[in-house]
């Protein structure tokens, strides 16, 4: 592979794996819990969260990506409450994580909220009855229920991540081994006379992973409705 | 004791009963819709009155005035419901686990379900998932038991099979049991206690052999479901015409098939529709089972007349139209002969004894 594929189109496919996998690891906490928030809770501001969840779906990339550069500059209002921490997003890898994250956040919540209300309310409730606290309930009940479409959501941010390239490219810029993921190292190889080659050879790395990614996606679904029949 | 009062508007409908009662069975009776699922749904918590005060055995759950409100998992009531509830993805073993391991063994002798450990839920039968259920609530080491009409979604065949676990659970568990029921025939042989419910109120509190011979209760029970519940012992087997001679306090009854063996104490629930009445002792009639009663309570409903009878220490309940009624010149303390069809008496209204 590492022969077949030329160096810096290889550190490309290495970094964007990276960035991808940090993005959803980082992301999957939160995701579950709003995923859980939007199924199961009855709160005011309920149809606000659903909206702030689904506007990186709606916003376009390059408006959410300028959004994180003016937040988290050094002069920005996030950037400036971070930087005595030693934390920094700006023109670093784990900028381009952070927008992969938020730009694949609400493929995320969407399987997991609907795997979460399928679970039957009665099923939770009859364990609350045999002395399952809350957390309880969650852990040995509602997730496992919900496990195939957790697994679906997380698998599709990954996709999502993967080929994530608006946001990213207008946050953290397209800097070689720092953040030149599968899709700006694409983008940076059309711009190069004679780059199509290495350009093609990304491309197919990038349909096959996303193709792989959905079709796992889409057995763990089905199996999701069969589970819950059961 | 157990001492409930529960205050809920749900929509167009208002639910307030109110009943104390003594540990053992007890059958929350009525119609469906009268609000009983409603009144354990509060005893377990899954549903919060508007006001009440809910006391199982010195333990308060509820106390809307003090401001108690045991959260569900901290109540130790156990559930059986309905539809069983089990959980998909773990085994039997692990099921009946779920909420401890109390008198593990025992639940599991007495319910019958050792070789069931292995198997998913979805691999069991309607009879054999109310059994784990049971199991699971059981093993909870619940201080009372809420049963949710868990018969009514099986057939004929799994409740025969069924109800004799439940008997046992009763009469060896030692454990309280709120047990929600529209079948006059599961009440009857399983209840201590029965609470007459109707329209969201509690219409009648009282031992079960008092209420379901009561000729009163019999607007609330059903015309079709209304029938007493006598004591009987077996007195004698015919095993050439198949037969089974059975002791009551006021007389001897035969019914066909074999009940047990001699000297055994059962219950028997003798339905209303099938007791005949006669002024004069009848002669000359195919119905073997004639018993010297006394009226003691007439009730007279849109369906016809609900006669109360003294036979022995036991009481009868019979159904006559008014006209008979009228011919027959009932009226209370009238001695007169009453009449059991030796057929009408269906295997499932026969029962162990408490």
């Amino acid at each position: 592979m590492t022969e077949w594929l030329g160096p810096e189109e290889w550190q490309a496919v290495q970094l964007s794996l990276k960035v991808s996998a940090t993005a959803v690891a980082a992301s999957l906490p939160l995701g579950l819990l709003c995923a859980l928030a939007l199924a199961k809770g009855r709160f005011p501001g309920r149809q606000f969260l659903n909206g702030l969840v689904h506007l990186p779906l709606i916003l376009p990339p390059v408006v959410t990506g300028y959004l994180l550069l003016i937040g988290f500059s050094r002069q920005g209002p996030l950037g400036a409450l971070l930087e005595p921490l030693g934390i920094s997003f700006t023109f670093r890898w784990t900028g381009a994580a952070l927008a992969a994250a938020i730009m694949a956040f609400p493929l995320m919540v969407r399987p997991m909220r609907l795997a979460f209300e399928a679970v039957s309310p009665e099923l939770e409730a009859a364990a609350a009855t045999l002395g399952a606290s809350r957390l309880r309930v969650f852990v040995t009940v509602t997730l496992p229920l919900a496990l195939p479409g957790v697994v679906a959501g997380a698998i599709l941010a990954f996709a999502k991540a993967m080929g994530e390239f608006g946001a990213t490219i207008t946050f953290v810029s397209n800097i070689p081994g720092e953040t030149r993921t599968i899709p700006t190292a694409i983008y940076a190889f059309l711009q190069m006379p004679g780059g199509e080659s290495a350009a093609l050879r990304l491309v197919a790395v990038s349909v096959t992973l996303a193709m792989g990614a959905l079709l796992i996606s889409e057995w763990l679904s089905r199996r999701i409705a069969r589970r819950v029949a059961a | 004791m157990i001492a409930i009062h529960v205050k809920k508007r749900l929509g167009a409908f208002d639910l307030d009963a109110v009943f104390e009662a003594a540990p053992g069975v007890i059958a929350l009776f009525g119609k469906s819709g009268s609000g009983k699922t409603s009144v354990i749904n509060a005893v377990a918590g899954l549903l919060r009155p508007d006001a009440g005060r809910i006391e199982i055995d010195g333990a308060l759950l509820f106390d809307k005035a003090a401001r108690v409100d045991v959260p569900v998992h901290r109540r130790r009531i156990g559930y059986v419901f309905q539809d069983a509830r089990l959980f998909p993805h773990m085994s039997v073993a692990k099921n009946l686990a779920y909420g401890g391991t109390h008198d593990r063994d025992r639940v599991i002798e007495m319910l019958g379900l050792a070789e069931l450990l292995d198997r998913r839920p979805a691999a069991l039968s309607g009879g054999e998932r109310q059994r784990v259920a049971i199991g699971r609530a059981l093993m909870s080491d619940p201080r009372l038991l809420l049963m949710d009409e868990p018969l009514s979604a099986l057939d004929a065949e799994r409740k025969a099979e069924i109800l004799p676990w439940l008997e046992r659970l009763r009469d060896e568990a030692g454990l309280p049991i709120l047990y929600v029921s529209h079948a006059a025939s599961e009440v009857a042989r399983l209840a201590t206690t029965v609470v007459v419910m109707e329209a969201g109120a509690v219409k009648r509190v009282g031992a079960v052999s008092e209420v379901l011979s009561d000729p009163a209760a019999v607007g609330m029970i059903g015309a079709q479901e209304a029938g007493a519940v006598v004591h009987a012992r077996i007195a004698g087997l015919d095993r050439i015409d198949g037969l089974t001679e059975l002791a009551l306090s006021g007389g001897r009854i035969v019914l066909p098939g074999r009940l047990g063996s001699l000297g055994t104490h059962l219950r028997l629930r003798i339905s209303a529709q099938d007791v005949i009445l006669s002024r004069d002792r009848p002669v000359g009639l195919s119905a073997l089972n004639i018993l010297p009663a006394e009226v003691t309570a007439l009730d007279e409903g849109p369906e016809g007349v609900a006669v109360g009878l003294q036979c022995g220490t036991d009481r009868l309940l019979a159904r006559v139209t008014r006209r008979s009624a009228r011919v027959l010149g009932l009226e209370p303390g009238l001695r007169l002969w009453a009449i059991v069809k030796a057929s009408a008496v269906a295997p499932q209204d026969v029962g162990g004894a408490v």
